[in-house]
């Protein structure tokens, strides 16, 4: 089977945050499909955390255990070393996504294949390892079923969990029927949009790809160090069906996945769950160390992936991202992310994680970064709903903030001149009393010119495209009053003479 | 107890009359509240879009006009969180002796509702509102300060008022300083949703304790016409038998009831 293998698309080349918004915001399709699916999470995440008495405590017991890891993280990478070699697995080290990359194809070729299975895995999208695979001629079947989704429909995954959830079953439907035969098993006939016949057509479409494969590859959501045991965790089993039938596994791992011990797993397969689906447990976690002979896979490859993490890690602020065990309960809970979906933000994290760890991934600690990555911090009220429910307790709006301070205060971002004056005059105004009593006066005097004491439309030239006219687009404001508060305390000594 | 008003910058160039409701509603409890006049701003503005340094010298002049007294009060949740939370991060990024200042200063400084209910132990401010009235929590007050139930137990307490459910209250507005323009688009989705949530409460007025999510919230629904009152809780709270709804507000009436002044006046809200 020598078929062209067909390229995925990827981010590159994305607008700035507010741009790929504006364009989101319209999908009304969207907007329905996502407002039912994160509000239906988000009520069953909310029903079983509250079953857990001690989760403060849990989330306390996650947040101790991956800093103690990120503080000592090279004695634990090699921990691991030692021992997924002593079970029999093969360790590769890769400082970015081009060495990732390179390392998966060799073994691919060296095992003169032409397709490999995979496992739902984040950091294989982070690498875009898919096209890696597709440029040496090597497919890559997604088998987790919104993966799948997603790839056939030539799509973006939008969700760090459920990668095709801005579409509904209807859209599936017509995915599934128009794409499948080209790649595999065809859809059924008259195949309906009902849950549980489009799993099934899936399951039909993949089951001869699970037989057939020769190399499978996947992430991995814990490792013990201890042990050099691997744990994925996952809903459908179609994972577990990649990580035993073929005959080498390749996992991709971020070196921020480790774990201590074996009995850390006890805290964390309470946090993830809980947090990712809203259930007590998940259907299949699947762990193995090394190879066991005559049992699965009989070649197995640890790849330990850097890229970028080792900067991220040297912020002291910044580093909490790493304790992401990649849960996606803050994108359900984000009031952003709930209306403009996971594309807007131009990266494989999208969500309140994805504006933290995407700038941090591409470096914004060391250098300046493009207008779309320096968009990404800004891509938040700071409501502050996803700290409240990351099981990590990772303090996203406190990271927001410290990255904009990155942007502008440590100039990594594009400049804002506009701003920059603007920010300037305020700071100028608030720094004598008098400054700001006399701004006030002039804005007092203004106001009279308003209308019932509000200010609709504001009738600027096109050119003025800043702040003003953006606020005026589709609101009104009150028109500044003709005495300000420090005026009326001063006329009339706090009201007493009122 | 020497008291003191941070007005906040906001409020003192836009809303003075929840200032004036403040000191209305300490008063008829038997408090005096005093206004430094050196205060501004609490560098909230600079802080959270970037401009750490900008936001030192603000923070330093906070500290400077509070300094000595024995409890700040604040008509706004998110000012308060950041000079509760956040100025110590500025502070100790400027260093010297700014650090100690916002040791000594921040913990003195209350919400409104946080000081009327932890620090004076009332609920009941003897007002008097008969409206129904729904209370959105804004997001700093909610999450970073934690205020809970104060505002609502303060609104349960207030004669004639009827209290109603807010659908989906703890979602964000959409506010979020600089976030209203820099992602005009996705604050102003946020905002339909907040005011679509309102309507659904039925109330006739939206009560919160922050001016600026209720500009926000309030000139979408000026726009759209939508027939509901924006109001600070402290503005509900000052209304009395012998001045009620908003009637003691004299001629800036038009700016804290907002935005349904275009409107006849009437009477009783159908919908
Ligand atoms: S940041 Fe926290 S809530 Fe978001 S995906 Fe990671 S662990 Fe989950």
């Amino acid at each position: 089977m020598t078929t062209s293998v067909r390229r995925e698309p990827t981010f590159v080349g994305m607008p700035p945050f507010p741009e790929a918004a504006h364009a989101e915001l319209a999908n009304d399709v969207q907007r329905a499909n996502l407002r039912a699916a994160t509000h239906t999470i988000r009520a069953k995440r909310d029903a079983v955390v509250a079953e857990v008495p001690d989760w403060e405590l849990l989330r306390r017991a996650g947040e101790a255990i991956k800093d103690d890891v990120l503080a000592g993280l090279p004695g634990y990478l090699e921990r691991l070393e030692v021992a997924v070699r002593a079970a029999g697995g093969v360790v590769h080290w890769a400082r970015d996504a081009a060495e990732a990359n390179t390392i998966v194809v060799a073994i691919a070729r060296a095992k003169g294949v032409d397709e490999v299975v995979k496992v739902k895995s984040m950091a294989t999208e982070e690498i875009e390892l898919n096209n890696a695979l597709a440029r040496a001629g090597i497919h890559a079947w997604e088998t987790d079923l919104a993966q799948l989704i997603v790839q056939l429909g030539e799509d973006l995954p939008s969700h760090i969990l459920v990668p095709a959830i801005h579409r509904n079953r209807a859209e599936i439907r017509e995915i599934f029927v128009r794409e499948m035969g080209r790649f595999g098993r065809p859809a059924p006939e008259r195949l309906s949009d009902e849950p549980g016949a489009l799993a099934a057509a899936a399951r039909r479409h993949l089951r001869e790809k699970f037989l057939r494969a020769k190399v499978a590859v996947s992430g991995g959501n814990f490792a013990i160090a201890d042990t050099g045991t691997v744990c994925v965790v996952e809903s459908e089993g179609n994972g577990r069906m990649c990580l035993t039938l073929p005959e080498t596994l390749i996992t991709v791992l971020g070196v921020e996945k480790l774990l201590p011990t074996w009995s850390d797993l006890e805290v964390f397969l309470q946090l993830l769950p809980r947090s990712a689906t809203g259930e007590r447990m998940n259907p299949y976690t699947s762990m193995w160390t090394g190879v066991t002979p005559g049992d699965g896979p009989q070649e197995f490859h640890l790849i330990l992936l850097d890229n970028g993490r080792s900067d991220v890690l040297a912020d002291p602020v910044g580093r909490q991202a790493l304790r992401c065990i990649r849960c996606s309960a803050c994108l359900n809970v984000c009031p952003v992310y709930e209306r403009t979906g996971g594309h807007a933000y131009g990266s494989v994290y999208p969500g309140p994680i994805g504006a933290i760890l995407t700038p941090q991934l591409r470096g914004i600690a060391a250098h300046r970064v493009d207008a779309q990555t320096a968009s990404l911090p800004f891509a938040s009220s700071l409501c502050g709903a996803c700290f409240d429910a990351c099981p990590v307790r990772i303090d996203i709006p406190e990271v927001l903030v410290h990255l904009r301070a990155q942007l502008v205060d440590g100039e990594r971002g594009p400049r804002d001149r506009a701003e920059e004056v603007g920010m300037k005059a305020v700071r100028w105004a608030f720094e004598k009393p008098w400054r700001i009593g006399f701004a006030q006066h002039v804005a007092g005097v203004g106001g009279r010119f308003a209308r019932h004491g509000v200010i609709g439309r504001v009738p600027l030239p096109k050119r003025f495209t800043g702040p003003v006219s953006a606020w005026f687009a589709d609101r009104d404001a009150p028109a500044p009053p003709a005495e300000s508060f420090r005026s009326w305390y001063k006329r009339t000594d706090g009201g007493q003479e009122e | 107890m020497r008291l003191a008003l941070f007005i906040t910058c906001f409020n003192d160039t836009l809303f003075p009359e929840t200032g004036k409701s403040v000191v209305r509603v300490l008063r008829r409890l038997g408090h005096e509240v005093e206004f430094p006049y050196d205060q501004v701003c609490c560098g909230q503005m600079h802080f959270n879009s970037g401009y750490r340094e900008d936001a030192v010298p603000l923070v330093r002049s906070f500290v400077d006009a509070f300094e000595g007294y024995d409890a700040v009060v604040v008509p706004s949740g998110s000012c308060t969180a950041m000079v509760r939370e956040y100025h110590a991060v500025v502070a100790r990024q400027a260093g010297g002796t700014l650090p100690a200042g916002v040791a000594r200063v921040a913990p003195k400084v209350y919400e409104f509702s946080e000081f009327l209910v932890d620090v004076l132990g009332v609920t009941d401010v003897g007002a008097y509102f008969p409206h129904s009235v729904a209370y959105h929590p804004t997001c700093h007050s909610l999450r970073l300060l934690r205020v809970g139930d104060r505002p609502t137990r303060l609104l349960r307490a207030v004669r004639g008022l009827t209290l109603v459910d807010l659908p989906r209250a703890d979602e964000c507005c959409g506010f979020g300083g600089t976030f209203a323009v820099k992602n005009v688009d996705t604050s102003v989705a946020m905002g339909g949703d907040k005011v679509s949530a309102a309507l659904e409460s039925g109330a006739q007025v939206l009560c919160a304790g922050d001016n600026s999510c209720l500009t926000h919230i309030g000139g979408l629904i000026s726009r759209q016409h939508a027939g509901i009152r924006v109001l600070h809780l402290a503005d509900i709270l000052a209304c009395t038998e012998a001045l009620p709804d908003l009637q003691p507000y004299g001629p800036g009436l038009d700016i804290a009831s907002g935005f349904a002044a275009e409107q006849t006046p009437a009477p009783e809200v159908t919908r």
